[in-house]
């Protein structure tokens, strides 16, 4: 095979990791606070994916212009679901915590199901079928660049947005110290509610993306939510730069394998890479030991 | 009656009531093929194959405290084993079963193995489940021996003469089969929380450590209950594979159908003997109303979406479980009673 194809591979698997990374973000931003496993994650993703295909159909929005109003809806979203229902659960044990969002998942999946039913649709932008040609035989998709740039400017104004501002630091002081954070008269609940919206954010603006480059059914859910869990878990569950680091991994991972072996046993490459991770380094390659 | 009591006459007049109360539901749940219309044996049959699902769960979670979200898989491979050897190999179910729980059990010391090993637990032991499960999914996708994508099938017929050996026959004859089993795992998961071994699993959910302080072999008895759960769901999938006689990799491996499973127990009562019972009962026959009432309209998903409603209230409101609060109401009634 030549060179070109690896490459193309490659950079098509880099780009689509990127989008992986910003919806792994998401969910390494909720644990990383709340210390709450979404397991509703690739539901959420999905609904993200379900807004912008309306928005599209709808008032003929793209889906890299419908993200700001994804992001939004999915903020008040997740919002109103850690104020609503997992604020009062911060004490039950873990698993149940597991069990509610695997269950708001259930019906956010069967929502979407009885109101978009079960085919799979997609949203054609005018320049799908345009790509960049690069010296050396590279071809890059339009939509794929245009989806991994989005994806890196929101997981950095994400990054900033934690690092320098005053809601980002009380957040991260929630974050270090829950006792502490409440000492000097953080709202914690709050502050919660908070990091889930913006992690919901996340996760809705990488479903927006990523509608560009997949068809959107309502079963997608599950898978995608165990790719952002192979993802985290390879990064590091809990840091920033490791999800985005996972996401590469994963997206270069997936499209090498469907170039080499076959596309459809491209997941069974990452959960063999999960497997890999869990055994020789369960905190992950960012993580620290748990 | 003095309120103080000392507890071994507590645990015996407990037990006591609790034959009581299991020998009435096995008369009303034995005579019910008789009573019942065929319709309503098909819900039975189904309630019972989640109930003996639900048991065989709750051993691992209820019992050792260790979490699989991946319980669709040993369905899967039970299913499969014993399918494959009777379309290939022409044997009957009953060297079937022994070949699905050698290959369940194996597969389940091998997770188990994986995860108390290398000490992988909480959110990592379930995803190290998952992971499992899904791999296997897509596996048995691309394995042309088994069907693959398009499913493997087996041959149906004589439905009306019964043949238990060869589990060929009728719904009644596949009713029996599967209280029977149903019936033998929960005498089983009694005697075990009444044992050694079961006290030694109660040590460990509640705290490893301490556990291990107190001298309790850790990985041993995890590796035991992972074994002996995955065995018994083996038998649920031969179960399945001879009843529905039709296996395609991405119902019986999927995601879905591994919560399905933990559904009974947790709104019944995780760890109690009869939660995952309680929970089938209540479950089963709901999703088959809500399926039957709302076909008119087409609808997918309404099951799910119930389903779904039903968990996240039971564990806001009820998250021992409805068992532990249905036994308080029934205790609290009588208080002389006992």
């Amino acid at each position: 095979m030549p060179v070109e194809a690896y490459l193309n591979a490659i950079v098509g698997g880099v780009l689509t990791g990127l989008v992986y990374g910003l919806s792994a973000l998401g969910l390494s931003v909720i644990f990383g606070v709340i210390r709450i496993v979404n397991f509703a994650h690739g539901e959420l993703m999905v609904l993200g994916m379900y807004l912008a295909l309306v928005l599209f159909r709808r008032l003929g929005l793209e889906p890299l212009e419908s993200v700001p109003v994804v992001a939004v809806i999915l903020f008040c979203f997740g919002y109103a679901l850690q104020a609503g229902i997992v604020n009062r659960l911060m004490h039950v044990p873990e698993h149940m915590q597991f069990l509610l969002l695997a269950a708001v998942g259930m019906v956010i999946t069967s929502a979407t199901l009885m109101v978009f039913g079960p085919d799979a649709q997609n949203v054609f932008v005018s320049y799908a079928f345009d790509s960049f040609a690069l010296p050396g035989g590279l071809l890059i998709d339009k939509v794929r660049l245009y989806a991994g740039v989005a994806s890196v400017i929101l997981a950095v104004a994400l990054l900033l947005f934690f690092r320098y501002t005053r809601t980002g630091k009380s957040i991260r002081a929630c974050a270090d110290n829950n006792l502490g954070a409440r000492i000097i008269g953080l709202n914690v609940r709050r502050l919660f509610a908070l990091t889930f919206g913006i992690g919901a954010a996340c996760i809705g603006a990488a479903g927006s993306i990523i509608l560009m480059l997949v068809d959107v059914h309502p079963y997608l859910a599950s898978e995608y939510t165990l790719v952002a869990f192979v993802i985290v878990i390879i990064g590091g569950l809990g840091s920033p730069l490791g999800a985005l680091l996972g996401g590469l991994l994963v997206g270069v991972s997936e499209a090498l394998a469907g170039l080499l072996v076959e596309p459809s046993l491209k997941t069974m490459f990452s959960f063999g890479l999960l497997i890999l991770t869990l055994l020789v380094r369960p905190q992950g390659l960012l993580g620290d030991r748990a | 009656m003095s309120r103080v009591r000392r507890p071994a006459d507590w645990l015996r007049r407990s037990a006591r009531r609790e034959v009581g109360a299991v020998v009435a539901m096995v008369a009303v749940l034995a005579v019910a093929p008789f009573v019942v219309n065929s319709y309503v044996l098909t819900v039975l049959i189904n309630v019972m194959f989640m109930a003996l699902l639900g048991l065989a769960w709750n051993i691992m979670f209820g019992f050792a405290g260790q979490l699989s979200l991946g319980h669709a898989l040993f369905v899967g491979l039970g299913a499969y084993t014993s399918a494959a050897i009777a379309v290939h190999f022409g044997y009957g179910p009953a060297f079937g079963a022994i070949a699905a729980v050698l290959v369940a059990t194996a597969v389940g010391a091998l997770v188990g193995v994986l995860g108390f090993r290398f000490s992988i637990s909480g959110v990592y032991f379930i995803l190290l489940t998952i992971a499992f499960s899904e791999f296997v999914r897509i596996l048995v996708n691309h394995l042309d021996w088994l069907g693959g994508t398009g499913g493997l099938f087996l041959p149906v017929r004589n439905r009306s003469s019964s043949d238990i050996l060869n589990l060929r026959g009728s719904p009644e004859m596949f009713y029996y089969v599967i209280l029977t089993f149903t019936g033998l795992t929960l005498a089983l998961c009694a005697a075990l929380l009444r044992s050694r071994l079961g006290f030694y699993w109660l040590a460990i959910r509640e705290n490893p450590r301490a556990a291990e302080a107190l001298g309790v072999d850790v990985f041993r008895y995890k590796m035991l209950a992972v074994m002996l759960s995955t065995a018994l769901t083996a038998i649920g999938g031969v179960f399945y594979a001879f009843y529905y006689n039709n296996l395609f990799p991405d119902q019986i491996f999927s995601v879905g159908f591994s919560i399905e499973i933990t559904l009974g127990p947790i709104v019944g009562g995780v760890g109690t003997l009869f939660g995952p019972i309680i929970g089938a009962l209540l479950l089963s026959p709901l999703g088959e109303l809500l399926t039957a009432w709302t076909a008119q309209w087409k609808i997918d998903g309404l099951k799910q979406l119930f389903f779904g409603i039903t968990v996240v209230l039971i564990i806001m409101y009820q998250p021992m479980g409805i068992w532990p609060w249905l036994y308080g109401k029934l205790r609290s009634r009588k208080p002389t009673a006992d």
